[in-house]
């Protein structure tokens, strides 16, 4: 029986998000990790609202990053484990499609997510609700771009053990124009000022990792299933 | 047609690990000579015979070190990344051997920028570190090496590290540009602090041919201790081989 690409394609996205669904622990602990990094900050900072105000898209942002990069490396682990990823890989469908699918749902589960807790966190560090649909939508594109990135990170340290802080040591260098043009917007917006060029900009790198990124993770995963 | 198939000959040449062996050891002590006499040059000239700078005085001088490293720095990311192109796509192992062997000579220069930028900035900006578009961006840079670096080492078969190495190095080569330019925009949107620049100031010849000679230098320097670093690549990654045994031999 031969399938399409994109049933294949969403086929897996289903397995995955199933998957993710019936472990609700798991689906919650990178939002945990992202709100309790954002409390540090203000514990840290005694309790200066302004100056809170003025680190805010910073701390959201770094925050953002590191709990999206936490769960990225079980993108492919538990299934490069048990075999499945091979299964998978031999199945006749691009191991592009495969890839794909797998980093949407990641980031369906962990970035989209990130994005509809970001309005709490948010308030709590004093970001004004004008503000928050330039947050919402920099968070949103970033996460994404992050999420592809990540799938070639996660590809690449599948064989590696304890490769959780090579992953972090590969992805953040890449991932730092995320954080000057994310948090740029949100900080603009705060101040009232247009974010349209840091947004233009998210979405450029966006467009660039959602139509390369693919090909590279996929590549990666064939290096390391091998 | 001659010309052609001389050149592809070379290239396929150039796959093979004892021909490479071969014209490594060849060339290295020249590179040596010619990297000695240009960086000789231009130690005396620049340190000792261009007039001092009339703003920065006789600090300037840092730039005959500084320069040439920063543009060996980004320089050899980029033949990295060629060579990782090269070997992943044509599966020609003599260029993971290349990569492998100018990482960590990459790396050094990158360092060695940092702490020259660093140093010269102490007298000129008053500080050792500024947040610096071209600062910020050379230190990502180095972190982008040591990515590469840990990568390949992180693998118990080599064959796997190389190449998942080499496809970080073709992902990093991608992203240089990127995280270059959002870095100066970075900066253009913290307006207000102290803007410091490294404008390309007009120089005099007697300022200039020394810091030329010495980007000359270092390039060939770089060449000469790849030429080395690629010896003990090749011998260690053939080192099943036959032709290994007789080099040694003799």
């Amino acid at each position: 029986m031969s399938v399409g690409a994109w049933e294949a394609f969403l086929l897996i996205l289903q397995r995955e998000l199933r998957l993710s669904f019936r472990r609700p622990d798991q689906l919650l602990q990178p939002l945990v990790f992202f709100l309790i990094v954002t409390t540090l900050f203000p514990l840290g900072l005694s309790v200066q609202l302004s100056l809170l105000r003025d680190m805010a898209p910073a701390v959201l942002w770094v925050a953002a990053l590191l709990s999206s990069l936490l769960s990225l490396d079980s993108l492919f682990k538990s299934d490069a484990d048990d075999g499945t990823l091979e299964q998978l890989a031999l199945s006749g469908q691009g191991l592009t499609v495969i890839v794909a699918a797998k980093t949407v749902a990641h980031w369906l589960v962990t970035g989209l997510a990130l994005v509809l807790v970001s309005p709490i966190v948010g308030t709590a560090l004093g970001i004004p609700t004008t503000a928050f649909a330039t947050m919402l939508l920099s968070l949103g594109l970033g996460t994404l771009t992050l999420s592809w990135l990540g799938s070639i990170g996660a590809g690449l340290t599948i064989g590696v053990r304890r490769g959780n802080v090579l992953l972090s040591l590969i992805v953040l260098p890449l991932a730092m124009p995320l954080l000057i043009f994310g948090a740029g917007a949100t900080d603009r917006a705060i101040a009232g000022a247009s974010a349209a060029g840091a947004l233009y900009f998210l979405a450029a790198l966006c467009v660039l990792t959602c139509t390369l990124a693919p090909f590279a993770a996929a590549a990666a995963l064939r290096i390391t299933l091998e | 047609m001659t010309v052609e198939r001389i050149m592809w000959t070379w290239f396929y040449k150039l796959a093979s690990p004892p021909y490479v062996y071969g014209v490594a050891a060849a060339l290295m002590p020249w590179l040596f000579g010619i990297a000695a006499l240009a960086i000789g040059y231009g130690v005396v000239a620049g340190l000792a015979i261009a007039p001092p700078d009339y703003q920065q005085g006789e600090a300037f001088r840092m730039i005959y070190v500084h320069v040439p490293s920063a543009i060996l720095s980004v320089t050899i990311y980029t033949i990295m990344a060629c060579a990782s192109a090269v070997a992943l796509i044509w599966r020609i192992k003599v260029g993971h051997a290349v990569a492998a062997a100018s990482a960590p000579i990459g790396a050094s220069f990158t360092l060695l920028t940092l702490v020259t930028g660093s140093l010269w900035g102490r007298p000129m900006w008053g500080t050792y570190w500024a947040w610096d578009p071209r600062l910020t961006s050379e230190l990502i840079l180095l972190f982008l090496y040591v990515g590469v670096m840990s990568l390949r080492s992180a693998f118990e078969d080599p064959a796997r590290g190389d190449r998942a190495a080499a496809l970080l190095s073709v992902v990093g080569v991608v992203n240089v540009p990127i995280v270059h330019f959002s870095v100066v925009w970075w900066n253009s949107l913290h307006q207000g602090a102290t803007i410091v620049r490294l404008g390309a100031p007009k120089m005099p010849g007697s300022m200039l041919w020394p810091l030329l000679s010495m980007w000359l230098g270092f390039m060939l320097f770089y060449g000469a201790v790849l030429c080395i670093r690629l010896q003990g690549e090749v011998l260690n990654r053939e080192r099943q081989s036959a032709w290994v045994r007789e080099a040694i031999k003799s």
